[in-house]
């Protein structure tokens, strides 16, 4: 990993301790679809390798979040820094897990193929993946748990399994941060369990991650910091600091339906303590 | 081939060269689900012939063909433009285009008509498409051009595939996007002007459509599907060719006519996604569902 960062990257984190770059730098970010604004005036700053969950209500700016850290939709104002530099200096430590429903999965494309495309970044123009780039990619199919299914089709696979092939992708990325758009949406428990604990392994190797996530429940078990997201950042920070049931009243708003689900869900976080 | 007459020769290998370039471009435009955009790109095309035979008072081979490219990114931007400032879906974008632009080659195609007494001038073989009017020079000029284009898809494999499948994981990997989607649809203009002289603008997209959905019945891989698609695009070219002369009928509808023939060959009978197989499939499901009391086998 560290053998492919660049000369500066390396000075970066020489002088990081002494200047403290932060990771993640979302400074007043504004983005509108048609004159109605998705995210306004949004600040998130990550200065430590962080499992961050983003969490909010449909409709809420969660995705275009990521989309507009990644550099996908215009700003209407506001900046997004990754280690000092715009993201488009950094887009070699990025990694991304798209929501399932981006592509079309009846293209003719297998497992294998498709987690290789997460090398293309480093390979650069017109070279092909050779003989390293496949060992790599079939390590990041293991890591996956999808190592038997590499010449499979991607449309032969159940959703678990092609948000696993995304996920493998992303891994085959070799990112620093890695940006999730709803890993866990539509796979059965054991794969959440299996994403989830990967997770943690890359936090562990001192990468940065974020994730999109839907179900509250699990949130104060997956996740060391939370940004509660309603077009506005009602909150953010340490799970257990900003995911209390005030923030998520007011992230939520007065939605019956939800509430019920919150008080549990914060209730699920008091016994974990 | 010596048994064959010059002209035949020639104009087999210009239908050789169209059906493997149309075919390659054609599966980038089905996978990316442009096949409309094909079809509005080879109608727009025809103003642009007639305004070049117009230019040149007679008919001017490459002058033609230059003509329709122009014409033809003249309608890429009109797309373009639709795309952006208006609010216009997409499908009615294409329609708006294609027939604003074919109407214009239509009136363009009416002055030429009066002004040459008959239809003898040779620009009408654009529309339909004719083997009379290729000559040995037109094809050599169609091989560069498809040279170009196939090194072109050779080189950029890699960066085609990750573009038609997923964009927006190309751009945050730092492709050039937008530019590489502009690039495929230059290729895709390329491979209509290419056809239009053998196939004609009204026929042109099947050319790009047909065999490359018949390759994906066939194969799960895009490299495979390219190959197959060139090839069955060959083929209806060849055979499409030998009908026109035998049966003497226009040789773009003659080559279409085969390419169809050749879709529904696979519809039916390639394994796994033809009718057949699927629909043994089904029944074998069935089965096995009943046979285990409602609980399939793991």
């Amino acid at each position: 990993m560290n053998s492919l960062q660049t000369p500066t990257a390396i000075a970066e984190s020489a002088t990081k301790h002494a200047t403290k770059v932060p990771i993640l730098d979302v400074h007043d970010v504004t983005v509108a679809y048609q004159r109605k604004p998705v995210l306004w005036h949004v600040d998130l700053t990550l200065t430590e390798p962080t499992l961050l969950g983003i969490i909010g209500p449909n409709g809420a700016g969660k995705s275009t979040l990521i989309k507009a850290i990644l550099g996908l939709v215009p700003l209407v104002s506001g900046s997004v820094h990754m280690f000092g530099q715009p993201v488009s200096q950094e887009r070699r430590r990025v990694g991304y897990v798209p929501q399932r429903e981006s592509v079309d999965w009846d293209f003719p494309v297998s497992v294998l193929d498709v987690v290789l495309m997460g090398t293309y970044g480093h390979l650069g123009w017109f070279r092909r993946p050779g003989a390293a780039e496949k060992a790599w990619a079939r390590q990041c199919l293991d890591m996956v748990g999808l190592g038997e299914l590499e010449s499979r089709q991607i449309g032969q696979l159940s959703g678990g399994q092609q948000q696993r092939t995304f996920l493998a992708r992303a891994l085959a990325q070799q990112a620093d941060i890695y940006l999730m758009d709803e890993p866990f949406a539509g796979v059965d428990a054991a794969t959440e369990r299996a994403i989830f604990a990967l997770l943690v392994k890359l936090r562990e190797q001192g990468k940065t991650v974020l994730v999109v996530h839907h179900d509250l429940r699990t949130v104060a078990s997956y996740f060391d910091r939370v940004a509660l997201l309603n077009v506005r950042l009602v909150a953010a920070g340490p799970t257990r600091q900003a995911f209390t049931e005030d923030n998520l009243r007011k992230t939520y708003g007065g939605r019956l339906a939800v509430l019920d689900t919150l008080s549990q869900a914060v209730e699920a976080q008091e016994r974990t303590r | 081939m010596d048994f064959l007459p010059y002209n035949t020769r020639v104009v087999l290998l210009g239908v050789t060269l169209l059906g493997a370039c149309a075919g390659v471009i054609g599966c980038f435009a089905v996978l990316r689900r442009r096949a409309l955009v094909g079809d509005a790109l080879s109608h727009s095309t025809l103003p642009g012939v007639a305004a070049a035979f117009l230019l040149a008072g007679g008919k001017h081979f490459s002058l033609m063909l230059l003509g329709a490219f122009v014409s033809g990114l003249l309608a890429i931007g009109a797309l373009a433009l639709l795309r952006r400032w208006t609010r216009i879906k997409e499908d009615a974008g294409i329609a708006i285009v294609l027939s604003t632009f074919f109407g214009a080659g239509v009136v363009l195609a009416s002055v030429i008509q009066q002004s040459q007494e008959s239809g003898q001038s040779g620009w009408d073989a654009f529309i339909f498409g004719k083997s009379a009017g290729i000559v040995w020079d037109d094809v050599q000029l169609i091989a560069i051009l498809v040279a170009v284009t196939l090194v072109i898809v050779a080189l950029c494999y890699k960066e085609f595939l990750l573009i038609t499948f997923d964009p927006e994981f190309a751009k945050v990997q730092g492709w050039p996007a937008r530019q590489l989607d502009f690039a495929l649809m230059l290729l895709l203009l390329v491979a209509v002007v290419v056809g239009l002289p053998a196939v004609g603008v009204l026929l042109m997209a099947a050319m790009l459509i047909i065999p490359a959905a018949a390759a994906r019945l066939w194969t799960q891989r895009l490299a495979a599907m390219l190959f197959l698609s060139a090839g069955i695009g060959v083929l209806a070219g060849v055979v499409g060719t030998f009908l026109s002369d035998r049966a003497s009928v226009p040789l773009g509808p003659s080559i279409i006519f085969v390419a169809a023939f050749l879709f529904a060959f696979s519809l039916l009978l390639a394994p796994r996604r033809g009718l057949i197989a699927r629909w043994i499939a089904r029944r074998r499901d069935r089965e096995a569902l009943l046979a285990h009391g409602g609980e399939l086998p793991p």
